[in-house]
């Protein structure tokens, strides 16, 4: 038979080892809860900083592949059919697109963001698009830049790193020109 | 004159016997009526588009969003079940278009959706059940609580002063 002062001395470590599980708890999930935010919080990709590889499909089941452009300057454009500001920009780009298509070191690829392929198709018909165009699957490749809306556009140098990033629409061709010129000769 | 008015009426009547037989498979074939805007939004209020965060798919009022029910319209009218529309979305635009989250959500938090509550419910009745058994060992049974009026008189002192009370408050 125990004594109640054991009982009690029994109660007490039990209330202890309690309170120490509680706030281990309590920190646990705070770590985990902050570690979220911080990821959450994370901005785009900063320029100067490596893209990490990933891959897209076309409609046609053609795979784009990042990694496989390593010496060419790659520019990614995100856009939607839903979005009036890339009506704006999608002649210009085409236009550009063409200017460089000849000499094989440049690289167009429109990144079709939250949008459904119906809509999507009528666009590129309806803007003459020629440059490979794919769905960003789940939005991962959005995410990768985190991107805030549409139209982005990335620029992406012969090695790889992000050297532009356009928010919104272009305003003209020159400018689009202005940006690729300059990595040309890197 | 009469032998070519019925040669027009036989081949009237061909005509349109023929083509009311080849109507039927057409109209069969064109498969389940087109749902209803009840039936569409069904499935889109249990979906958000990531471009209007925060508003469900059935009342977002945008262009990508009517496009989507659009799309919700014609999947179910090719027989698609609610979980293959949302899985289907969820493949073309990622999960955070679901407004339940799905517990696997690889990095993200999502899981803890599902695990705090019942982590919260368990500590509390972990405390909850060591305070009623620190209530029942404590000495005399009154740790923290308040003496039980209705219990047999243990201190003959005050059990003299609530006499002398409850004979104050008859008196006035």
């Amino acid at each position: 038979m125990e004594s109640p002062a054991e009982t009690t001395n029994q109660n007490k470590q039990k209330f202890r080892i309690g309170h120490i599980l509680a706030w281990i708890g309590l920190l646990v999930f705070l770590t985990v809860l902050a570690l979220g935010l911080i990821r959450s919080q994370q901005g785009s990709i900063s320029v100067g900083s490596q893209v990490p590889d990933f891959s897209l499909t076309t409609p046609d089941g053609k795979q784009l592949n990042l990694a496989d452009q390593r010496g060419k300057i790659v520019v990614l454009n995100f856009w939607a059919s839903w979005c009036k500001p890339c009506e704006q920009e999608a002649a210009d780009l085409e236009a550009a697109w063409k200017f460089y298509e000849t000499r094989g070191d440049v690289v167009f690829w429109g990144i079709n963001y939250v949008d459904v392929e119906p809509e999507a198709i009528k666009y590129l018909k309806k803007y003459s698009i020629s440059y490979p165009n794919a769905p960003d699957l789940g939005t991962r490749v959005s995410q990768i830049f985190r991107t805030r809306g549409v139209p982005e556009t990335y620029f992406i140098d012969r090695q790889g790193k992000l050297v532009y990033a356009q928010i919104g629409p272009f305003s003209s061709i020159e400018q689009i020109k202005g940006i690729i010129e300059p990595l040309l000769g890197k | 004159m009469n032998l070519n008015r019925n040669l027009y009426k036989i081949s009237f009547l061909f005509v349109v016997v023929f083509s009311m037989l080849h109507a039927r498979p057409i109209l069969a074939g064109e498969g389940t009526p087109t749902p209803s805007d009840d039936a569409v939004n069904a499935v889109a209020k249990q979906m958000y588009c990531p471009v209007c965060e925060n508003i469900p798919l059935d009342v977002c009022g945008t262009t990508a969003c009517s496009q989507w029910r659009d799309l919700i319209r014609e999947k179910l009218s090719q027989g698609w079940s609610e979980e293959q529309i949302k899985t289907y979305f969820v493949q073309q635009y990622g999960d955070r278009v679901l407004a339940t989250p799905p517990v696997s959500g690889g990095l993200s938090l999502n899981w803890l959706v599902y695990v705090v509550p019942i982590l919260v419910f368990l500590v509390a009745v972990y405390i909850f059940a060591g305070v009623l058994r620190s209530w029942r060992s404590a000495p005399g049974g009154s740790a923290g609580t308040p003496p039980a009026s209705s219990s047999a008189p243990s201190n003959p002192a005050a059990d003299e002063y609530r006499a002398r009370l409850e004979d104050e408050l008859r008196r006035k």
